[in-house]
């Protein structure tokens, strides 16, 4: 745990990692949401997908082995595990569109109570970029996010209604923050576990919408990492 | 038949002013730098360009914004490790940006070579780049309209290459390249060998060759990673 009781984004990710089955077929979104692929439980084996066009990817390749025609959708190097298919990106998006991919986890600016999510733009300056991203949240069975509970400035990134440009509509249904595991049912944030030092009232206050209890909420627990 | 042509400059010789291209490529893997430098030469402008990205340092599609060549950036993602070239075009008005969805660019192009005038995607729907559309519900779901995307000429990179146009690709350089060679007019091919006919397997055939109109040899074509990680600049 770190000083200041929250969770790293490490232990974030791990403990979304601790959600998916094995023989999974999964997508990282580009940045925070790759660390997941690290922490898959011991005799849990996904298989990971880049919709540039490979499934099962391995880990980094060592410095200096770099094939930079190999690499993922965020551009790093990877390397293929034995099993490794590559396509070209019309294949990739009917894997992503056509409903086989099991997962998808991507990072968020904002995500409201019914489900939308923001993360690829936040205002209407600069030069904007969008990726795979909108087809991902409305590809894959199950679409979870991994955040911060907060912005930097502490402002909630849970919030009744996104103010942020939208990335899909009614699409998340689970949310790892760095302070609880939310699902989104019937649009509302229902809350699963928060950290045993932060108060109901305080996790309330630090989220944008009304925290639903529904079931007991157990602690989140992470190892440190 | 032999599609082989003996330089570059021969197989681009008849991309005019104002032409749209496809070219290949995801960030640096696939990227048809020969191809593209050629074209560069050729100084010809009121480019659209269409491809995944939209540029990367000094090089390549940045070398073409750089050169004042391009009207018009047709993609889904125009950032990058050095994205100078197409950011300051853009601040300043001097460059059109048509952002696109990868998996929506992706589709669009593949109906564009398949015939296919517009199809549904769930992609975008409810979002700033789906305004204007058409949307139409499915079993319950709404989709949003999206039409086909075609191309004056597509420059492409494959491995192999047989003088019938057949193609192999290396790793994810495949990328756009199979959806890119049959959505284009005329379909210009840069690959690191070119072989007779029957050197390349049948059932190894990525792209079969109804689809590629010209091929140039480029051994030991140039990565564009590696370039930018050089510091690389053209010309």
């Amino acid at each position: 745990m770190t000083s200041d009781n929250k969770l790293t984004n490490a232990q974030i990710a791990w403990r979304a990692a601790q959600d998916i089955e094995d023989g999974a077929y999964v997508n990282l979104g580009i940045g925070f949401p790759e660390m997941v692929a690290q922490y898959q439980p011991p005799g849990r084996q996904a298989v990971f997908h880049t919709e540039n066009g490979i499934l099962d990817f391995g880990e980094a390749p060592a410095e200096g082995e770099e094939d930079w025609d190999l690499i993922n959708a965020g551009k790093k190097a990877v390397t293929l595990n034995p099993g490794a298919a590559f396509f070209h990106h019309a294949d990739s998006f009917a894997m992503v569109r056509g409903g086989h991919l099991d997962v998808a986890i991507l990072g968020a600016y904002q995500i409201a109570q019914n489900g939308d999510l923001a993360n690829w733009r936040i205002g209407s300056r600069g030069v904007p970029a969008v990726g795979g991203a909108m087809d991902l949240v409305h590809g894959a069975k199950r679409v979870a996010v991994i955040t911060d509970h907060t912005t930097k400035n502490g402002d909630p990134k849970l919030v009744e209604r996104c103010t942020f440009p939208l990335t899909g509509v009614g699409c998340v249904t689970r949310v790892y923050t760095s302070l609880a595991v939310l699902d989104i049912e019937n649009s509302r944030f229902v809350l699963r576990e928060k950290l045993p030092a932060i108060s109901m009232e305080d996790l309330q206050a630090l989220t944008g919408a009304e925290l639903v209890l529904e079931g007991p909420v157990e602690e989140l627990r992470v190892p440190d990492l | 038949m032999d599609k082989t042509i003996a330089s570059l400059s021969a197989a681009i010789s008849d991309i005019g002013d104002g032409a749209t291209i496809m070219i290949g490529g995801f960030g640096g893997a696939g990227a048809p730098i020969e191809l593209i430098h050629a074209l560069a030469e050729r100084r010809i402008g009121d480019l659209t360009i269409i491809n995944n990205n939209a540029g990367n340092g000094r090089i390549g599609i940045a070398a073409l914004i750089d050169a004042g060549l391009v009207r018009k950036m047709v993609c889904s993602f125009p950032r990058s490790s050095d994205p100078r070239a197409f950011t300051e075009s853009y601040l300043a008005g001097d460059i059109e940006l048509e952002l696109i969805p990868q998996g929506t660019l992706a589709e669009r192009i593949r109906a564009g070579g398949a015939g296919i005038p517009a199809f549904y995607t769930p992609t975008a729907y409810g979002t700033e780049l789906a305004e204007g559309k058409p949307v139409e519900e499915f079993d319950g779901r709404p989709y949003v309209r999206e039409r086909w995307l075609k191309a004056d000429f597509a420059l492409i990179k494959a491995e192999t290459g047989d003088t019938h146009g057949n193609l192999t690709y290396r790793k994810a350089a495949r990328n756009f390249g199979p959806l890119m060679c049959a959505a284009a007019q005329t379909t210009v091919v840069q690959a690191s060998t070119i072989v007779e006919p029957g050197g390349i397997d049948p059932e190894h055939v990525i792209t079969p060759g109804i689809f590629v109109d010209r091929l140039v040899e480029v051994t030991n074509p140039q990565q564009e990673e590696a370039l930018i990680r050089a510091g690389a600049t053209f010309p």
